[in-house]
């Protein structure tokens, strides 16, 4: 008896939610059919695996695979690096004039950096600016670089909050045993600027490895141009652009999960401080 | 401290400071003599910290002058840092480094500048190893003179206030500086735990370690310093021997605060 009027209840409250997951689960279904039957999906099939295994097509994907983590990897580090270096000039007191004609130097930076699409500063870097300084780079190395100073102007922004972040008692702590400033800013303030950011940075370098998808605009074989050439020289799309937005997702996915298992490892230190 | 041997360790002449337009420091002309004790009180507001902190340079200086070691570090031109090793300063809050073990905030600046003076990053890998074993040895000393030396390894978060004081205190201590500047050193710490940090200072004091004490800790102040600068309003009204300045304060802003908090 009491059941039945829970059951009731339930279907009172919630009717119209089940009818619209049933409603969306009937279109899904249908949508499935229709496509398959449509697009031939057994043919499409059977061209991509023929490409991809049978004609070593996923040689093309290993080594842009490498190559996207190649470049954002190292570009994430060129960018830590670059923007720890602008960071900690922003935040020295502007007492000298070399001091005020360094930060000027980095705002622009930055500005320039977070003001042009990255294909344009791309394009502009590997076709005009690394030939025009007489550096001949392969695509990949060009790539790493301009990624790198890219993230830099970003990741000196993230910098500087964690930076501001920590207690101002640390570095006058530093300064006051004798330690100069850039000495304490790398040995006590920064380090602990970085466990704060640490989440931020995970999230930077998700969104560089997403970006990277560009690099072949310069010839550099990635991720998407390895799924692009497939497309191109077998004259099928389909499945090589839906396999390539799913391992995007996928590596997303396991990044984001490790850095929201980094996120939790760091809190439960907190605690136990 | 004898009256006839006094040899001038910082020599403040005319120092000014302002925030903005708050004058905060306005004219101070003082000389902290070796091996002298000389506590700082006053109320709140008064420049107490302010002019503590001008004496390292945490503060800058917008006027006046402070010699020590024979060269006037209130000129920005003047290399702080070789100075700053021979002032040891210890906070209200601590501040030991939290990303660093007991042992390495303890360790940190004496290996740090011990190798920069052997040559920096062209210094040998014996020299280093050395200057690091050496300023190990001393640090575990002077742990195991405030009886931490178990906590060598343990993280500054782990401690009480007062065991954070202590180290903070020896951390100081670890550069062998001509002087100690406290701020505040027991504002921050639980009731109980204030003792532990009074005697430790104490005990330096009777060891002869000059020091500078801002503190509100009255009893403590006429216990153990030589002379007592009252401050108010940016400058120092009074400055006398504890007795006197406790027993017979001549001037009527000392007066009425001494009334306030005895």
């Amino acid at each position: 008896m009491e059941q039945a009027s829970k059951k009731q209840g339930f279907w009172k409250n919630h009717w119209m939610d089940v009818l619209a997951i049933l409603a969306v689960i009937a279109l899904v279904i249908l949508l499935a059919v229709s496509v398959y039957t449509r697009f031939n999906f057994a043919k499409k099939w059977g061209i991509f695996y023929n490409y991809f295994v049978t004609n070593r097509g996923y040689k093309d994907l290993l080594t842009g695979m490498k190559n996207t983590a190649l470049i954002s990897v190292l570009g994430l580090l060129i960018g830590i690096v670059i923007g720890t270096v602008i960071a900690i000039i922003k935040v020295i007191p502007p007492y000298k004039k070399v001091t005020r004609y360094a930060q000027k130097v980095c705002n622009v930076y930055v500005a320039f950096f977070r003001g042009t699409p990255i294909v344009v500063q791309l394009l502009v870097g590997y076709y005009i600016l690394l030939p025009l300084i007489g550096l001949s780079l392969p695509p990949v190395t060009s790539c790493m670089l301009i990624f790198g100073l890219n993230s830099g102007a970003y990741i000196s922004e993230i910098m500087r909050g964690g930076i501001n972040s920590v207690d101002a008692g640390q570095l006058e702590a530093a300064r006051a045993v004798g330690l100069s400033f850039p000495v304490s800013m790398l040995k006590i303030v920064v380090p602990q600027a970085i466990k704060n950011i640490l989440p931020t940075l995970g999230n930077e370098f998700i969104a560089l490895i997403k970006e990277t998808a560009i690099v072949g605009y310069v010839g550099a074989m990635d991720i998407t141009k390895a799924f692009q050439d497939q497309g191109s020289n077998s004259y099928e799309y389909m499945i090589p652009y839906l396999v390539m937005a799913l391992l995007y997702i996928v590596i997303v996915a396991v990044i984001a999960g490790l850095v929201k298992l980094m996120e939790r490892r760091l809190a439960k230190n907190e605690r136990r401080k | 401290m004898n009256a006839e041997n006094k040899t001038p360790l910082i020599e403040v002449k005319g120092l000014v400071k302002r925030f903005g337009n708050l004058v905060v420091l306005n004219g101070i002309d003082e000389t902290i003599h070796k091996g002298e004790k000389v506590s700082i009180i006053g109320p709140s507001g008064s420049g107490k910290s302010t002019f503590l902190r001008c004496l390292n340079c945490l503060e800058d200086a917008d006027g006046g002058s402070i010699f020590f070691g024979g060269e006037d570090i209130a000129d920005r031109k003047v290399d702080i840092n070789k100075h700053r090793r021979h002032m040891g300063m210890v906070f209200q809050q601590f501040n030991l480094f939290h990303n660093k073990t007991v042992l390495e905030n303890i360790m940190l600046a004496p290996v740090h500048l011990r190798i920069k003076d052997a040559g920096g990053l062209f210094a040998s890998r014996a020299t280093k190893a050395a200057i690091r074993e050496e300023a190990k040895k001393e640090a575990m000393q002077l742990l195991r003179r405030i009886g931490l030396e178990d906590k060598a390894n343990a993280y500054p978060s782990t401690l009480s206030g007062g065991q954070k004081q202590r180290i903070a205190i020896v951390r100081a201590l670890a550069m062998n500086p001509q002087v100690l500047l406290f701020d505040e050193p027991t504002s921050a710490l639980d009731p109980e735990m204030v003792g532990e940090v009074l005697d430790l200072i104490k005990e330096l004091a009777d060891e002869g370690m000059t020091m500078v004490i801002v503190t509100h800790e009255m009893g403590f102040a006429r216990e153990v310093s030589d002379r007592i600068l009252f401050m108010d309003g940016g400058v120092i009204a009074e400055s006398a021997p504890p007795a006197e300045l406790f027993g017979n304060p001549q001037n009527p802003r000392t007066k009425e605060f001494l009334s306030k908090v005895l």
